[in-house]
């Protein structure tokens, strides 16, 4: 069941972390996002390992993979999809967040 | 960045997701901000990579278009608007850096924007389609697209530090001015370059053998020569010279005309449009580039439908641009020599500038320095990539350090227009020198210090850099005081100048807000002028110190005679008024034995006038003392 949840992962984001996660050898609760008030166009994602789940983290489980959205982030990436990208010279996660209004020129942070 | 424009995230352990930007410290670039074309590249681990627009071009035409709508475009799409809107389309702008009104009215008529001059002093402002700007602001506008440019080659990444190069003849104007540019486009600049030293940093000269280097430099519109020396690893420019209007373009423009003669005979005598010269120039450009590779061709000039055909072989090239290139050979004889150099001890020669791939600059360079000129880098990159490298080297750590000097004598104004060089040229900077002076009159309570730059004796020949009031002098004899006046150069080659009085410790102290002055042009004919004049400045200045010393000596009698002049007799009076009358003619004039003899039979005809005043000093000083008061009246009495 692919229920739509806060925040779905495509199928490359859920293997690129599971792959990670397994590659990190400790245990982990999952991954967190976050988000913070840096850069300079307002906020910034964090994206981590976590160890353990805390407990107002809003939990998405998804094709494998346990999410844990920082409470204080859940209402800025509501609806966002996460992505695995790979391209020639560099690989990542990206967002695409509806409720983003813009970023900086150089992506490292938005605002909504 | 990915192809949708979002940032890649990496997972991170928890609370170890740097901040913003954090990763891009590491980017610094080297910048060859130019005339005319403006080239960015970036070092790691001593590679370079020049850094190109999507479709491979490394050079950005240094042209600004301001956009009736408000939009700002730098680059090759700027040079393009030229044609339609050339007032609202400024090139050159490196011409104007740091220079006034005064400066730039020999330019006038040559500019295809209305100058004016701040309200404020300083800086020159262009009109430029219903906006006033300042060359920093044009500049800032480039290093912006410049800095665009970079990250867009580097995926996305941050670009926020730079080494920004400089003409060797730049003065501190028109160095502050490129360091305001760069802040105002949001780069920190980690350090100005002389361009010579970035090109031969291209080369790796710093770690070649010790010893002199030449550095040539032909642009589409300027000429550079410099003399470098390497000492341990340290670049310092020995000397400098050019011409600032004489490039590649003239060379096209001697094409073009020999196009356009060819022209007439083709397709009858009639008067030449400007479209007809416009395609007259490109072609040329054309013509000498192809020339470079092939030895003939034939290019054909379209216009008002009247095709007309044209072939050039290199021969005819070369004859049409020999003037030009035998220009830059005969400053590079009048560089060498004024600098008492022997061509035969230049270790290298590197080439710089695009026209420098032409085969025939390259056959007279290296007849004229005696060997072939360094040219494995391509010339229109050399001094960007010799910035990269410096770049890297200061942010990534190095042991090489680049020592850059003093382009001009830096000094202060003394009694009656004489300059006093406190930091001669060719000093290796960052450096501090100081030097006393004294006051001029009794009691003196302020000191105005006049800073100046330049090679020549006399003020008024140097360029004027800032003006500063040192007050607070506590009243002393003439002389007596005791001023520090020091000077500081930091790395980039900009100025502070404190002046400090001894014995009370006041201070004043300014960080050179120059007062424009010169032109690119003027700065190099400075240098020439200080060798050429080095005689007449010589006696000039000795005149100026003799009237100088002179007047003091008038002040000091008249000082004395309104005092004392009770002591004399009519006829004594009567000598002394006429030996002043003789002193002041002497000094109206310029003959300096006239001066100094005038000044003898002054201190003759005082001599007993003199000697009275000290008697009746010495009564007045004795009266009413007790002897073990006398001991101390006199001998704290000096």
């Amino acid at each position: 069941m692919d229920m739509k949840g806060p925040i779905t992962l495509t199928d490359a984001a859920a293997d690129r972390v599971k792959a990670m996660l397994a590659k990190r050898g400790k245990p982990s609760a999952g991954i967190r996002i976050g988000v913070r008030s840096k850069g300079c166009s307002g906020m910034q994602y964090t994206l981590e390992y976590a160890d353990e789940k805390s407990q107002f983290d809003e939990v998405v489980e998804q094709k494998g993979v346990t999410v844990l959205i920082d409470p204080k982030a859940a209402m800025f990436v509501f609806g966002t999809e996460m992505d695995w990208v790979e391209e020639q010279m560099k690989s990542g996660f990206v967002f695409r967040n509806p409720n983003e209004k813009g970023r900086c020129g150089c992506g490292e942070s938005f605002h909504i | 960045m990915s192809d949708d424009g979002l940032v890649m995230l990496q997972l991170h352990e928890p609370g170890e997701t740097p901040a913003p930007h954090d990763s891009e410290r590491g980017a610094a670039v080297g910048i060859d901000l130019g005339t005319t074309n403006s080239v960015v590249a970036l070092s790691f681990e001593g590679s370079v990579e020049v850094l190109r627009s999507a479709d491979g071009r490394g050079l950005i035409p240094s042209v600004v278009h301001y956009r009736d709508d408000g939009g700002v475009e730098v680059g090759a799409k700027a040079r393009e608007a030229i044609l339609e809107t050339p007032d609202h389309v400024v090139s050159s702008i490196k011409r104007l850096m740091g220079r006034g009104i005064e400066d730039v009215k020999a330019l006038a008529g040559t500019l295809p924007y209305a100058v004016e001059p701040n309200p404020d002093g300083g800086m020159v402002r262009l009109r430029v389609a219903g906006r006033v700007l300042t060359p920093v602001e044009i500049s800032a506008d480039i290093l912006r697209a410049i800095k665009a440019r970079a990250e867009e080659a580097l995926l996305g990444k941050m670009v926020s530090r730079a080494v920004v190069t400089v003409p060797a003849y730049f003065d501190d104007a028109a160095r502050t001015a490129t360091k305001d540019a760069a802040r105002l486009a949001g780069l920190e600049v980690l350090r100005l370059v002389n361009e010579p030293t970035a090109a031969a940093l291209a080369y790796g000269l710093d770690n070649a053998v010790e010893g002199l280097y030449a550095v040539y430099d032909l642009g589409g519109g300027t000429f550079d020569i410099s003399v470098l020396k390497m000492e341990k690893g340290v670049f310092q420019v020995k000397a400098t010279g050019g011409d600032a209007v004489l490039g590649g373009d003239d060379i096209d423009h001697a094409i073009a005309e020999h196009f356009l003669a060819d022209r007439k005979a083709a397709v009858g005598e009639h008067p030449i449009s400007a479209g007809e010269v416009k395609q007259a120039l490109m072609t040329a450009r054309v013509a000498k580039e192809c020339l470079t590779g092939r030895t003939e061709g034939e290019w054909m000039i379209e216009v008002d439908g009247r095709p007309s055909r044209h072939s050039l072989t290199r021969e005819q090239l070369e004859f049409l641009a020999a003037p030009f290139v035998e220009r830059t050979i005969a400053i590079c004889r009048e560089v060498v020599e004024d600098a008492g150099i022997d061509v035969a001890d230049i270790r290298g020669v590197v080439l710089v500038g695009g026209s420098t791939r032409m085969p025939l600059v390259r056959a007279r360079v290296a007849d004229f320095f005696g060997r072939p000129p360094l040219a494995d880098i391509n010339p229109d990159e050399v001094v960007a990539v010799g910035a990269a490298l410096q770049a890297e080297a200061l942010t990534a750590g190095s042991d090489t350090l680049l020592l850059d000097v003093t382009p001009l004598s830096l000094g202060i104004e003394t009694m009656g227009g004489i300059v006093e060089k406190v930091i001669p040229r060719n000093t290796p900077i960052p450096v501090a020198m100081a030097q006393e002076f004294t006051t001029y009159q009794d009691g003196q309570s302020a000191m105005s210090i006049h800073v100046v730059q330049g090679e020549r004796e006399m003020v008024d020949q140097n360029r004027s850099l800032a003006r500063f009031v040192l007050r607070g002098i506590p009243p002393m004899t003439a002389g007596a005081a005791r001023i520090r006046v020091s000077f500081q150069v930091d790395a980039d080659g900009l100025l502070t100048v404190a002046a400090t009085e001894m014995t009370t410790g006041i201070e004043q102290q300014v960080a050179v807000k120059p007062s424009y002055g010169l032109n690119d042009d003027e700065m190099a004919d400075m240098l020439r002028d200080s060798l050429v004049h080095a005689r007449d400045d010589m006696q000039q200045r000795l005149l100026t110190e003799s009237v100088v010393e002179a007047r003091r000596s008038l002040l000091a009698v008249q000082s004395a005679l309104g005092v004392d002049g009770d002591l004399l007799s009519a006829d004594e009076r009567q000598a002394i008024d006429a030996a002043i009358e003789q002193v002041k003619a002497a000094c109206a004039g310029s003959d300096r034995d006239a001066v100094t003899a005038s000044v003898e039979s002054l201190e003759t005809a005082t001599k007993s006038f003199a000697e009275k005043r000290m008697d009746r000093g010495i009564r007045q000083a004795l009266a009413g003392m007790s002897v073990d008061r006398l001991d101390g009246a006199l001998g704290g009495g000096e």
